[in-house]
């Protein structure tokens, strides 16, 4: 669902696209999201293998930041602890407009395998930060953090900045007749 | 020609305030949420204060609401780098409990999953500690070897990375058919990229300049301070439970215990650490071959494993070499179905302990090597 899908034979015409203001910022972002480097448990290790050799997950053209600021989207990997739970709003608070949030893992889904008897661990790192896109798992597969990072790509293309009332009805519709 | 002025001030009488800063617990280089609370006089480390408790994930008071069994996938999530390892010390000291004795195969099995995932371990281990070091190409080159045994365990666990694959009195299932050719394969791979690594790595110059002489643990101190696993045998120590006090049938196997010797600086500083590591990885793939030759085709892995485990009114403590160090399990029963508690002796934690000893006076672009070359895991400190 790219700016070059529009159009049926976009470089026939001698290379020029037209398309709106709004479909050239949302590809420009969805193209080039940078994340925040940053690991809490066991999903960071399949999360370190993805930025590796096999996954590499550098040809969605994104970087690892080392600093909020200058981070698109941030991915909780891992079990999110009420004493890391403060930390991880004030990242969330410091990273600059427009930002996504990617939860991978149960444990940041929902508290995972410590939902239970674990007095110390969050329930779910929406409580704290909105989460755009869920990764299930425990640890979920490189490929399923992948397919995790194509759905938030997928979102920001579609994603509303001028007509936004307008915009999501657009999608609602397209959600419910299945075809986002 | 020009001439240089010297200044004629002495510097060390220069008072300066100390300065202190936070490292982490948001910090590419702290291996996880761990907070270093770092005392610096310019450039110089004075004091490193490591606050933990960001991944405390209450194992051992979950423990104590699930039965033998149910424990397991928790253990596997202390040490999630090397699982393995971790559910081989709690499945042997509950069989102890219970007076189990597992078959044969069932031993072997396990004891060539521990080895590969002490490769595994030590290939992240020293990955990373070449990304702290500034080294990028060796991470590529290590992960990609470890997703090759990370693909053994998945065709013959079904996990990737957390696999409560050893059960009390057996296994899970039993391996695949193909288990023994692929092991020996990864076996060749493992040795032929330590080769690799070694050339880019180990003997690089920069590298040697970067950790040689850094970070000195003499013998005495990690003794003093209950170091073990590579940090111990760093520092010229050759303490290895696999050889100390045998568990399993590691008394079966012929392998060298390697220590640092000092090579190109003093004997227990970041490189011996880091070779130690390197070498150990060979003596594994030595275990695994010794193992795979050994190991007995036919056998039940599940002709053991008891119905109900309820062992009876008493407390065991056990302890295995992980690669990190002593992992021990202290496990009290009062007679149910349910562990009346469980204690977790953490390597990391005790290793991570010795770190302000080692760091003070080094240069604090030393202190993130220093901290790469200990190998913390923080599920397991924290736990």
């Amino acid at each position: 669902m790219g700016l070059l899908d529009r159009l049926d034979n976009p470089y026939e015409t001698g290379g020029i696209i037209l398309g709106t203001l709004e479909d050239i910022l949302n590809w420009g972002r969805s193209k080039s999201d940078w994340y925040l480097h940053f690991g809490l448990a066991c999903c960071a290790i399949e999360f370190m293998s993805m930025n590796a050799s096999h996954f590499d997950f550098m040809r969605f053209g994104i970087i690892p930041r080392a600093t909020p600021r200058q981070a698109d989207f941030i991915m909780i990997t891992g079990t999110v602890t009420l004493k890391m739970a403060e930390r991880i709003k004030v990242l969330w608070e410091q990273m600059a407009e427009p930002k996504y949030c990617i939860s991978v893992g149960s444990c940041a889904n929902s508290g995972g395998p410590y939902w239970q008897y674990g007095y110390h661990v969050l329930k779910g790192v929406d409580r704290i930060i909105p989460v755009h896109v869920y990764v299930p798992g425990c640890p979920p597969r490189p490929e399923a953090m992948e397919e995790g990072m194509m759905k938030l790509q997928s979102l920001i293309d579609r994603q509303a900045i001028f007509r936004k009332r307008e915009k999501l009805a657009e999608n609602e519709n397209l959600i419910k007749s299945n075809k986002m | 020609m020009t001439t240089r002025k010297i200044l004629d001030i002495d510097f060390s009488r220069i008072d300066t305030d100390r300065m202190r800063l936070n490292v982490g617990p948001q910090h590419p280089s702290t291996h996880g949420v761990l907070r270093l609370e770092v005392e610096l006089d310019g450039e110089v480390v004075t004091n490193v204060i490591p606050h933990i408790g960001y991944l405390h994930r209450c194992f051992e008071k979950i423990a104590e609401n699930m039965n033998y069994q149910q424990v397991i996938p928790y253990v596997d999530r202390m040490d999630y780098i090397s699982s393995m390892n971790n559910e081989l010390p709690y499945v042997i000291a509950v069989e102890k409990l219970l007076g189990l004795k597992v078959p044969e195969k069932v031993e072997y099995i396990r004891v060539i999953m521990a080895e590969l995932n002490r490769i595994a371990n030590h290939q992240i281990a020293i990955a990373t500690f070449g990304l702290d070091a500034g080294a990028f190409t060796p991470f590529l080159y290590l992960f990609r070897d470890r997703e090759y045994i990370l693909w053994i365990f998945e065709k013959a666990t079904g996990g990737r990375l957390l696999f409560n694959y050893f059960w009390v009195g057996g296994l899970a299932n039993d391996v695949y058919p193909t288990f023994k050719e692929d092991v020996l394969n990864i076996v060749k791979q493992v040795r032929k990229t330590n080769k690799d690594i070694e050339e880019l790595l180990i003997y690089n110059k920069i590298f040697i300049d970067r950790t040689a002489n850094i970070g000195v643990l003499p013998a005495d101190v990690a003794i003093n301070y209950g170091c073990s696993g590579p940090m111990l045998r760093g520092s010229g120590v050759p303490f290895d439970l696999r050889k100390a006090e045998p568990y399993s049938i590691y008394d079966r196997f012929d392998f060298e215990i390697p220590v640092g010797k000092g090579e190109v600086g003093t004997v227990g500083d970041c490189w011996d650490r880091n070779i130690v590591r390197m070498r150990e990885i060979e003596q594994s793939c030595r275990i695994i071959e010794q193992a795979i030759a050994q190991m007995p085709d036919t056998g039940d892995v599940q002709s053991a494993i008891p119905k109900k485990v309820r062992p009876p009114k008493g407390e065991v403590y056990f302890r295995c070499e992980n690669p990190k160090g002593e992992l021990g399990f202290y496990i009290i029963s009062d007679g149910k179905d349910k562990p009346y508690r469980v204690k977790g002796r953490a390597p990391s934690f005790v290793n991570l302990s010795v770190l302000p000893e080692i760091s003070r006076g080094y240069l604090f672009a030393d202190l993130i090597v220093i901290l790469g070359s200990i190998d913390i895991v923080l599920g397991e400190i924290d736990r």
